[in-house]
């Protein structure tokens, strides 16, 4: 007996009848080739977030990030109101331009200028080529003719995102459509107080994101986080989402407020540190005050509201948390089974000690949660590639799992049918 | 030279090994630590966190004496091994040590 009601249909995944309710192949995690045509099809074509503007709030400021993916490393940089990206490398003889110590690491400043640390090529904030050194030495050289090679870059709700596309078949919004617009007006640019992560992980990247967006495993891997106690039943409990939303390749889980009012439980079953700290998993128990929140943070009006997970194609995630505060998930594939797991946990500045300390509880347990999962997921990955099963059931809970490989594969063969036909 | 204020005197035998800037080094602290020492630490936080808490809630974030900032370190290595005292017994979470998973960066102090 479903303990919220599902759609007209029977069933979330009936809902959206493109999906099927058949087993689902995994052979897209674990062939080396099929990650190939992903970089091209869907790296090098869809809107990437990555980072956030306050990164570089000021003109000058600037970050890289290595795009293993798309076989690329960009600079993101804040030329005064607008956000530009171009490729990492430099005109005249290819070398990567900006890093620092180690060539294959992401580096941060701020320039007036960016110089090549080779020949000493210097480039505006804009990209142009401002200085060839020993420019008299070439031929017919019009620096004009050698800026940066510039990369998309677009701005929604704070969030930098890149196209590597030669013309991306959409815009940015067009991209993220109303379900995902929806979060614009949440106040992300206030919530500057910020706990990152990342850990690199034997998994394909689809076989880690798959982990963030069902909850059906968490009273069964996460289950120690509470007390012995509580665990039989909660593994007997089982997830149900009251809500699932999916639109295109994107998709939405919210989860009910019940589950995260552990002010409420018995005190027994809360662990003291909790109970010290007022903060847990589902974040300090005493509320941020963000006002009041944009109606998309919440479009299946679940009541009481918990948390909403969003879910960007191809590989970021939003969780806005009642308590309020969010964090995002980035999963960045480095081959067909190895990824880089980035996590950031952002609530409002600390005015407080205390506010730091529920925040540190929220920030420590967002680890030993993903501890649990990173660990897991090379344990799947091992599995898979046994090649022993190839058709694996999901059930109705993993909905937006079915979805995110049914999307990958979309992508893929799209881009497949518009090369055939050019 | 106490490391803590003085009303905490009780705890400044745990201030050297445990006052720790970074999770990064809270962290290593811990999966290097017994159990039975990071029971101690708890056990002797635990009675006092919300004094220790209150006490440190008396300076704004930016302008914390160097005693208050130690105890707040303490404070959240208190929570750093609560984990390991209150659900595991040991000092990582079952079936993780495949894995890492590093903070690097967070809000100071």
């Amino acid at each position: 007996m479903a303990r919220y009601p599902k759609p007209a249909a029977g069933s979330w995944t009936e809902h959206y009848p493109q999906l099927g309710t058949g087993p689902v192949s995994y052979e897209d995690s674990i062939s080396p080739e099929w990650y190939q045509q992903e970089r091209e099809a869907i790296f090098k074509r869809a809107w990437l977030q990555v980072g956030r503007v306050e990164q570089i709030p000021r003109t000058g400021r600037y970050f890289t990030k290595d795009i293993s993916a798309a076989n690329t490393s960009i600079i993101v940089v804040r030329d005064g109101d607008d956000v530009c990206a171009f490729h990492n490398v430099c005109r005249h003889r290819g070398n990567k331009l900006v890093w620092q110590d180690f060539p294959n690491e992401d580096t941060s400043g701020t320039v007036r200028q960016f110089t090549c640390k080779y020949h000493g090529w210097r480039y505006g904030l804009d990209g142009s080529c401002v200085f060839a050194q020993q420019e008299g030495e070439f031929f017919n050289l019009d620096k004009a003719d050698y800026g940066l090679v510039p990369v998309h870059c677009d701005v929604f709700a704070g969030f930098i995102f890149v196209n590597f596309s030669e013309q991306p078949a959409q815009s940015l919004r067009e991209f993220l459509g109303p379900m995902l617009l929806g979060v614009e007006d949440y106040p992300f640019g206030q919530m500057t107080d910020r706990y990152a992560f990342r850990v690199e992980c034997r998994s394909n990247w689809k076989v880690f994101s798959d982990a963030f967006m069902e909850f059906y495993h968490a009273p069964v891997v996460h289950v120690g986080q509470h007390l012995s106690p509580l665990r039989a039943a909660i593994t007997q409990m089982g997830y149900e989402a009251p809500h699932y939303q999916v639109e295109g390749a994107h998709g939405l889980v919210t989860t009910a407020g019940s589950l995260h009012r552990v002010w409420d439980m018995p005190k027994e079953n809360v662990k003291p540190a909790d109970l010290a700290t007022r903060s847990g998993l589902f974040g300090p128990w005493d509320k941020s005050d963000l006002g009041e929140l944009p109606p998309g943070i919440n479009p299946g009006k679940v009541d009481p509201w918990g948390l909403s997970s969003f879910q960007f194609f191809p590989n970021f995630a939003i969780l806005i948390w009642e308590a309020g505060w969010y964090n995002t998930h980035q999963f960045w594939p480095t081959s067909h089974n190895t990824l880089l797991f980035e996590g950031n946990v952002y609530s409002l500045p600390a005015k407080s000690a205390s506010e730091r300390v529920g925040r540190e509880m929220a920030a420590v347990s967002f680890k030993e949660y993903s501890l649990q999962d990173a660990n897991t997921l090379e344990a799947t990955q091992l599995g898979l590639e046994s090649g022993v099963i190839d058709q694996f059931p999901l059930n109705d809970q993993e909905v937006l799992v079915r979805n995110f490989h049914k999307a990958t594969a979309d992508w893929v063969h799209e881009y497949e049918h518009e090369l055939a036909k050019a | 030279m106490a490391l803590l204020p003085s009303e905490f005197a009780n705890l400044e035998p745990f201030a050297t090994r445990w006052s720790l800037a970074t999770e990064r080094e809270r962290w290593e602290e811990r999966v290097s630590s017994s159990i039975d020492d990071m029971q101690a630490l708890y056990d002797a936080i635990i009675p006092e966190v919300g004094e220790a808490i209150a006490y440190c809630d008396k300076f704004p974030l930016d302008e914390m004496p160097d005693d208050a900032v130690n105890l707040l370190r303490l404070i959240y290595s208190f929570v750093m091994v609560s984990f390991a005292v209150e659900l595991w017994r040991q000092q990582c979470p079952p079936d993780t040590l495949g894995t890492q998973f590093e903070r690097i960066s967070e809000p100071l102090p």
